[in-house]
């Protein structure tokens, strides 16, 4: 018996070798050449850009013609002189810590109340809170211009009829409310969207678990502490990695509002590249902002995805 | 050979044939491309009527359109400029940035056919100077016009002003006198920035002149001289009246045309489009017989000529390469007939055979002082590169916001000077 099985198995195990090799390298060789396109246009619209911007940075360069007069790192240390580039940073801070702090929690209570629960109308009141996401963002400033206009807007009108005496604000003239008013538009437009990714967060909570937490005696408060929202952790996680990448890269909204104005108190990292880039022919200096800004949200995503959310892709698998 | 594969090699023949048919019969015929940014659907649809015609007299010419909008367009041609492959005919506003494009070879020096009738036949000959260089020229202007002071006559009666003011101090007079009577002086849309540049631009003409800026220009000067300086004094007096719409660093200039055309403020400075933008921007439909325009004030002691005039206009460049045909087109786009017709549309004609076709007083006031200008200032964003264009816009917001000095906002535009014209 063992004769036989040591006659036949060699030959077994070699074809099944053989065999294999053939089918990985096989797979490889499919899988290879079905992402081919999709890496070629990988690398001619992403991977270069991104070098030749680093590339174009080290330069003074108006953008005709090749690039000649190198610079080295003069363009960063401009850059980081510059107070307007200073404030825009914080600016793009500023938008983004009162997004997790004011847009995500409004966010986070909507959907509660909506996503489930018995609340008359929740069906449709779902949908109306979910409109503003619909419109693009052109459309959305577009509206928020005429709102916010100062002589004629209806947030003064609706302010006046509430308050006595209330003296006209021109929101997107006074240096110290444009950026709020510009972050109010921005949380209108985009609470819907973190809504409904918390809404299909809560579906996926089992019901057992909430109540098995009321029979052990919580209120709803406490269940909603101590079991809804770690259930929700992996949800939450997630819109707050999407809600500061948003942040750091806003720039349609802010454009059509202000143009970062009046004199940069809105401006944000985007804007700042998109003036002193491209409308000031400064191709060098501003693929020098581009790159700080790629910088910024590529360790941002590469630390919080390693650091908080690797969890989720554990569990995940 | 099967009969369905004769059939298949023969279908993709002819269709190679057919590829190559045009190519080969284009070989004998001149294309001329030509872009332009008129979007308008009766102004666009008036250049095609052009093209056509000058097609119909000349069969072997071909003229191929892109309209572009504005920014679009301007995105476009950088691109293209950067490949070097400018089109035939191309939107072209004159000064710095055209000679640009001369110093790195991408335009044609049309000087030669220029010469003689063509050159005689234009009233805007100042305008026809910022398309050329040291005696070259690489385009025409076919629409110019200038910058100055639209003003409500009703609200001026209603304030009791009689007289339309020709100095700095008695337009400042007049600002008091609206205030007082309850009226918004001025409209003005800072948002985007160019509105307001005009204020702080044209005192400096006033003050400084030809000689001031040409020096600033020429690096034999500084933008921060007196006139520059004190252009910035002379405003923030202005500003310090507080004459402006509410709001108005928050709005844009579709809102200063809006407040104008609605009565909402008295007086505007801007340039020939104007009237049509108030109109097209305000609920009233425009003012109408309501509208007048005065010269911006000469300023007391200013070294400048009270006469002189700043603005701009659309002209077409001739790429460089540019058939003899091209050329050709461009003269026949500025000769007296198709000046007149466009004249009905939108342009103020720049050849002298074509100013009659305007109707509208106002605008013939403005073709007047544009011919009779001793000098005339481009746009600075045109004239000066892009970069320094852009800071004088922002440098200036700054003083209508009140968060810099006159002399900051100087040292500001000097400092953009030195790093883009030189020491």
């Amino acid at each position: 018996m063992s004769s036989v099985r040591f006659r036949v198995l060699p030959r077994a195990a070699l074809s099944f070798a053989e065999h294999s090799l053939r089918r990985t390298t096989e797979k490889w060789l499919t899988i290879a050449l079905l992402t081919l396109p999709g890496m070629i246009i990988f690398l001619m619209f992403l991977l270069i850009p991104i070098f030749q911007s680093s590339y174009y940075s080290l330069f003074k360069w108006n953008g005709f013609g090749p690039p000649t007069d190198f610079r080295g790192l003069s363009n960063y240390i401009d850059l980081f002189k510059d107070s307007v580039f200073i404030r825009s940073i914080l600016n793009s801070l500023i938008l983004m810590s009162s997004s997790l702090l004011l847009q995500l929690p409004l966010a986070l209570g909507l959907a509660l109340l909506v996503g489930r629960g018995r609340l008359f109308g929740r069906q449709l009141f779902r949908a109306i809170l979910f409109i503003p996401y619909i419109f693009s963002e052109v459309i959305t400033a577009l509206i928020w211009l005429y709102v916010l206009h100062p002589n004629m807007g209806l947030m003064n009108r609706v302010f006046e009829a509430i308050i006595p005496n209330f003296k006209y604000i021109a929101w997107l003239a006074d240096r110290n409310i444009a950026l709020y008013a510009i972050f109010l538009v921005l949380t209108w437009k985009y609470f819907g969207f973190y809504m409904i990714l918390y809404m299909a967060g809560l579906q996926s909570i089992p019901k057992e678990l909430e109540e098995a937490g009321r029979i052990d005696g919580c209120n709803e408060f406490q269940v909603l502490r101590f079991v809804t929202i770690p259930l929700l952790g992996r949800t939450i996680r997630l819109t707050i990695f999407l809600s500061v990448l948003g942040s750091f890269q806003q720039f349609v909204v802010v454009w059509i509002l202000t143009q970062g104005g009046p004199v940069n108190a809105t401006s944000t990292i985007a804007t700042y590249l998109y003036k002193y880039g491209i409308q000031r022919f400064a191709l060098g200096y501003g693929s020098a902002v581009a790159v700080v800004l790629f910088c910024i949200t590529l360790f941002f995503s590469l630390g919080y995805q390693r650091i908080v959310m690797y969890q989720d892709y554990v569990l995940r698998d | 050979m099967s009969s369905k594969r004769f059939a298949y090699i023969l279908v993709v023949l002819t269709l190679i044939a057919l590829a190559i048919a045009p190519a080969v019969h284009a070989q004998d015929q001149v294309v001329i491309t030509w872009w332009h940014i008129n979007t308008d659907a009766t102004q666009s649809a008036f250049w095609q009527s052009v093209a056509d015609e000058f097609m119909a007299a000349n069969p072997n010419v071909k003229i191929e359109i892109t309209v572009l909008e504005n920014e679009a367009f301007k995105s476009r041609l950088v691109t293209v400029m950067q490949a070097g492959d400018p089109p035939d005919l191309f939107q072209s506003w004159g000064g710095g940035v055209l000679w640009e494009y001369a110093k790195a070879g991408l335009v044609k020096n049309i000087a030669a056919d220029l010469e003689g009738e063509w050159r005689d036949s234009f009233s805007a000959k100042a305008a026809l100077e910022l398309y050329g260089r040291n005696g070259e020229y690489y385009g025409v202007p076919w629409t110019w016009g200038a910058v100055g002071m639209f003003y409500n006559k009703a609200l001026f009666a209603k304030a009791g002003i009689e007289k339309t003011p020709e100095t700095w101090t008695e337009f400042l007079d007049v600002v008091k006198k609206l205030k007082a009577a309850g009226i918004t002086p001025i409209a003005l849309g800072e948002r985007d920035k160019w509105p307001g540049h005009f204020w702080w631009v044209y005192l400096a003409i006033r003050l400084g002149g030809e000689e001031a800026f040409l020096a600033a220009y020429n690096r034999t000067g500084s933008f921060e001289a007196e006139p520059f300086v004190k252009a910035g004094e002379y405003l923030k007096e202005l500003i310090d009246l507080e004459p402006f719409i509410e709001g108005f660093l928050g709005l844009g200039y579709g809102d200063q045309a809006a407040a104008m055309g609605d009565s909402r403020a008295a007086m505007e400075l801007m340039g020939q489009w104007a009237p049509s933008v108030q109109a097209s921007s305000s609920q009233s439909g425009g003012l109408g017989e309501n509208l007048g325009w005065f010269p911006f004030p000469a300023v007391e002691g200013g070294a400048g000529n009270p006469n002189d005039v700043l603005g701009g206009g659309d002209g077409f460049a001739v790429g460089a390469k540019a058939e003899p045909e091209a050329v050709k087109f461009l003269r026949y786009i500025t000769s007296v007939d198709v000046q007149r017709r466009a004249a009905a549309i939108w342009v103020l004609p720049t050849v002298a055979g074509a100013e009659d076709a305007v109707k509208d007083p106002i605008l013939q006031t403005i073709i007047k002082a544009r011919n009779e200008a001793p000098y005339f200032q481009l746009y600075y964003d045109q004239f000066l590169p892009p970069a320094v264009g852009q800071v004088v816009n922002d440098s200036v917001e700054k003083l209508f916001a009140g968060v810099a000095t006159p002399a900051e906002v100087a040292a500001e535009i000097e400092a953009a000077a030195q790093r883009e014209l030189g020491q």
